[in-house]
């Protein structure tokens, strides 16, 4: 008994340890319409389960104390079972009817495009890790970045959906319900944050490999923060000052990185592989798989098959001083 | 049978790109001395389907599209044919690919790593048809950028086994395929250099 109460404990406390991965505390009006659909099925189901465990243990109960006494089982073809089963069957499809209804409801209000301002946000799912692009009123409010998203607290921010190569999901539990990004197909999802934090999110479909190493981060944070972000965001990589970043930076437009990366601000622009403009600025590296640290770069670049096999970053052999150099320079993209 | 088992498999960490053939490409069969076949590397991805289709990716990636377009060419020369202006062996295309070639064809040595450069080669091979038709995917669709589609409406296999019966269903690699991959016996060396119908003879013509 002892030992049950503290496996108990020890779920409950592992269901409050991810707080910033948990359908079960939401953090924006989506999620907790999900959140009290989930609660109030929950209630019911609970309810359900134990009348139905009830009625169970008082036939069995009722069926031995009546072999103690001598009497013979109840017949079975009596008027009485049959209204019983009738019930039974009758308050089952009400209940699932009730669910259903409140089921397309939450579905009504969660899809629902917002009609005030939302901030604006292309998410291109890739196997494996999400490109980020901020699309403001006019072109030049453009900027891309990867598997970090922030957003300003108490403003709808709506996703508008897409992916590059296969299915793939998104779903913040925290904050939304899970959206599919489809190849050639756009879709849309919007959530709001309303308490500043960090969520995590995760692919939700199989997509190959490392599904399960393609996470992504929601930085909510009070709009004043958000703009500053924003800002630096849309500015372009400074060119490198110190003459080992200047030569991390010659390292990195002579190898392999420029054939995938982009740095704005430089002559490295492409797209195949995430924008690395602010790549320093991140919380974590390779769709928050590992933190964003310098050792953990280092590997990454050299051999980041061990860390992700699979991923379509390809091992990189560099002379140490060379690799030394480029750690500098992209530890200096902030 | 048991090479269908392999046409998947898969190796991400890839041995050390040290392993280059820098030096080991022939274009010419004339040498002094005694007549020594040229080593070939055999191409471990020219029989494997996800490297073929890996290649694919990065063809589009690194923008060979741009010249030869979908391997049917543009600004370079097509892919598809049965042409090959510096030879169509795997190691050949290999040297075309890092070194570069005159008029247009810039050199990504320092660029691809070597793995990739193999997955590449592996993918143009069999554009024209030159690795076994069961190496090319079906994950080759119409949402790619650079369709292997053209490469599945060429006849590539005629030689199927032609008896009935269950070896009929067995894939067999292309005789042009398997030919430049054969151990060379000293007999057939100048054809293992350039095979018939894959090299024009004489192959590296400017």
């Amino acid at each position: 008994m002892k030992r049950a109460a503290v496996c108990a404990a020890l779920l409950l406390g592992a269901c409050r340890g991810a707080t910033y991965q948990s359908v079960l505390e939401p953090k924006g009006p989506q999620a907790a319409h999900v959140h009290q659909l989930w609660r109030f099925a929950l209630v019911v189901a609970a309810v359900v389960y134990a009348l139905t465990v009830l009625a169970l243990l008082w036939a069995a109960w009722r069926g031995s104390r009546r072999a103690r006494d001598g009497m013979p089982p109840v017949e079975g073809d009596r008027p009485g079972m049959t209204r019983a089963v009738s019930l039974g069957t009758g308050v089952t499809v009400a209940i699932l009817l009730v669910f259903l209804v409140y089921d397309l409801s939450v579905g009504r209000t969660t899809t629902g495009v917002p009609i005030r301002d939302p901030l604006t946000i292309e998410l291109t799912g890739h196997q494996w890790w999400w490109e980020v692009t901020y699309s403001g009123p006019s072109p030049r409010d453009r900027f891309t970045t990867a598997n970090e998203i922030h957003i300003p607290v108490g403003r709808p921010v709506l996703f508008v959906l897409n992916a590059d190569d296969v299915i793939h999901s998104f779903w913040v539990p925290n904050l939304a319900g899970k959206k599919d990004l489809i190849p050639g197909r756009t879709t849309s999802v919007w959530f709001q944050a309303d308490t500043p934090g960090v969520y995590r999110g995760q692919c939700a479909e199989f997509c190959g490999y490392q599904h399960a190493k393609m996470a992504l981060f929601v930085v909510a944070e009070p709009t004043s923060q958000y703009r500053q972000w924003a800002e630096a965001s849309l500015a372009q990589a400074a060119p490198p000052s110190d003459p080992a970043a200047v030569r991390g930076q010659q390292v990195f437009m002579k190898s392999s990185c420029a054939l995938c990366h982009n740095i704005e601000g430089t002559l490295a622009g492409s797209h195949a592989g995430p924008d690395l403009t602010h790549l320093a600025s991140r919380r974590t590296l390779a769709a928050g798989t590992i933190r964003n640290t310098r050792g953990n770069l280092a590997g990454w670049i050299v051999d980041p098959q061990r860390i992700k096999p699979g991923a379509h970053m390809p091992p990189n052999q560099l002379a140490p001083d060379d690799l030394e150099a480029l750690l500098t320079y992209l530890q200096s993209l902030r | 049978l048991l090479a269908g088992c392999d046409r998947e498999e898969r190796q991400f960490r890839e041995s050390p790109p040290a392993a280059q053939p820098a030096g080991l490409v022939r274009t010419s069969t004339l040498q002094p001395g005694p007549y020594v076949d040229s080593t070939h590397l055999g191409n471990v991805y020219q029989e494997n389907a996800y490297a073929v289709t890996e290649g694919q990716r990065l063809f589009g990636w690194y923008n060979c599209a741009g010249c030869h377009a979908n391997g049917g060419g543009g600004m370079g020369p097509p892919l598809i044919d049965e042409e090959w202006i510096y030879g169509s062996a795997p190691e050949q295309i290999y040297q075309t690919i890092v070194q570069g070639r005159p008029n247009g064809m810039p050199s990504f040595g320092s660029k691809i790593p070597t793995p990739q450069v193999w997955m590449i080669v592996a993918y143009v091979r069999s554009l024209s048809g030159l690795t076994p038709a069961w190496t090319r995917s079906a994950r080759q669709d119409h949402m790619m950028n650079t369709p292997g589609s053209q490469s599945l409406q060429k006849p590539a296999t005629p030689k199927m086994a032609t008896s009935g019966g269950a070896a009929a269903e067995m894939p067999t690699p292309s005789p042009q395929a398997s030919k430049p991959m054969a151990p060379a016996t000293t007999g057939s060396a100048p054809a293992t250099a350039s095979p018939p119908g894959t090299t024009k003879p004489g192959g590296a013509k400017p």
